[in-house]
């Protein structure tokens, strides 16, 4: 009965590799919560944030920020890609550097240079070789801002420099737990939404002096959006891997039934090879 | 029936406050803010300190550690870095705070030491005592 003994252990590691990958789905739809949770609570935050710079954007401020105003001439643009740290996340990155990719070819087609900042070690592994101008990995499951204000600054400091001319930020959108959709957003400078209602002459009042505080809003508005970015992204990390992770136990469960199968045909074979040995043997004698 | 303004209170991590109130008194940075209705568009940065609110059921406070506030005429926005309610400010944990930060300031090497940082956390620590003994929930 020649397998039977092979089949058997092939099942039982499979046995244990269902075990991990339900493992897994289970660990990641609790984080997924949570990362939910994170993501809906920053979300306030981030909506008023851009109701506020869309006044300042719409206002007639005797101060014009850096951040508002649209260069002629584009010569080199800054991407910040957001990507999860691990992987067994299905296509989850795969597809935002496929969108990230055809966005940067865009840009080279047009002869402007790209400059990176990327957030998470699938990220940093997967663009090392285009020139990374700051990288941030590790953050875990619950990021801070502190741990980004750094690559931030970076990208931010290249701007006012000249550097770059632009600023974008590939990331996921979680849409629901079973789709996320790669997204570019342009960051810098801000593209301003029109508001009839404040297209009347006015100005702040400002406390201390109008530079100060306008640019202690504007970096807090990049930071929060980019920070936004990075939670989304982890509950997009955590619903894709408890995906991946479901259908690849539904696999290893149909390969189990196909195997079990296999061996019982193959036992079932084997007893019946024997008992018509014996017969024949009986027979002989 | 009082004139009112929309007033929303959010921090990074969540929202604190939203609805319409009678009057807000924010913690500028260069001074305390009194704003009521129709206030004319102003903008401010925001020092450590307490917010206080007054709807129809009563006067409210929150406890804000800096960001930036925002007046239109009928809105206002407070965009606090972190923030809580006066009932969840707990004096052990100011005390803590303002314990590292000095001990912050003395221990280290000067060379790799974030002063403004530092600096940012006590006066917020600060600020909190402050408000803890102004609200009456330490004697001293």
């Amino acid at each position: 009965m020649a397998g039977a003994k092979e089949i058997r252990t092939q099942i039982k590691s499979i046995q244990n590799t269902r075990k991990i990958t339900k493992a897994m789905e289970m660990v990641a739809a609790s984080k997924m919560r949570r990362a939910q949770d994170r993501m809906n609570a920053s979300r306030p935050y981030a909506q008023k944030m851009r109701a506020v710079v869309g006044h300042v954007a719409n206002g007639h401020l005797e101060y014009k920020h850096p951040y508002t105003l649209e260069r002629p001439t584009v010569k080199r643009v800054g991407y910040i890609i957001i990507s999860t740290d691990r992987g067994l996340c299905g296509g989850l990155n795969v597809n935002l550097f496929k969108t990230a990719l055809q966005d940067i070819a865009k840009w080279k087609a047009q002869g402007v240079e790209v400059d990176l900042a990327v957030f998470g070690n699938k990220a940093a592994n997967a663009f090392r070789r285009y020139g990374l101008a700051a990288q941030k990995t590790h953050m875990g499951d619950a990021p801070k801002i502190a741990d980004m204000v750094g690559t931030i600054k970076v990208m931010l400091d290249a701007y006012a420099e000249g550097r770059i001319d632009r600023l974008y930020m590939v990331e996921n959108e979680f849409v629901n737990s079973m789709t996320q959709r790669p997204q570019v957003t342009q960051l810098i400078p801000i593209a301003p939404i029109k508001d009839e209602a404040m297209s009347h002459y006015w100005d702040y009042i400002y406390e201390p002096e109008s530079k100060g505080v306008i640019d202690a809003l504007m970096q807090r508005y990049i930071e929060s959006l980019i920070y936004q970015g990075v939670v989304e992204n982890v509950a997009c990390e955590m619903a894709a891997r408890m995906v991946a992770m479901k259908s690849a136990s539904d696999n290893a469960g149909k390969m189990i039934n196909d195997l079990k199968l296999v061996y019982n045909k193959a036992r079932q074979a084997a007893i019946t090879q024997e008992i018509s040995e014996i017969v024949g043997g009986a027979a002989a004698v | 029936m009082a004139s009112t303004i929309q007033l929303d209170v959010v921090t990074a991590e969540q929202k604190l406050f939203s609805g319409t109130v009678e009057k807000v008194i924010a913690p500028g940075s260069m001074g305390d803010l009194g704003i009521y209705p129709k206030h004319t568009q102003l903008i401010s940065k925001l020092r450590a300190g307490e917010l206080k609110y007054t709807t129809a059921e009563g006067t409210t406070s929150l406890f804000v550690s800096g960001g930036v506030l925002e007046v239109q005429p009928t809105l206002i926005t407070v965009l606090a870095d972190t923030g809580m309610r006066a009932e969840d400010l707990d004096a052990q944990a100011a005390q803590d705070a303002m314990k590292r930060a000095h001990d912050a300031l003395q221990g280290k090497d000067p060379a790799d030491l974030d002063y403004e940082a530092i600096q940012a956390e006590l006066e917020a620590a600060k600020a909190q005592m402050e408000m803890l003994h102004r609200i009456g929930k330490v004697r001293g």
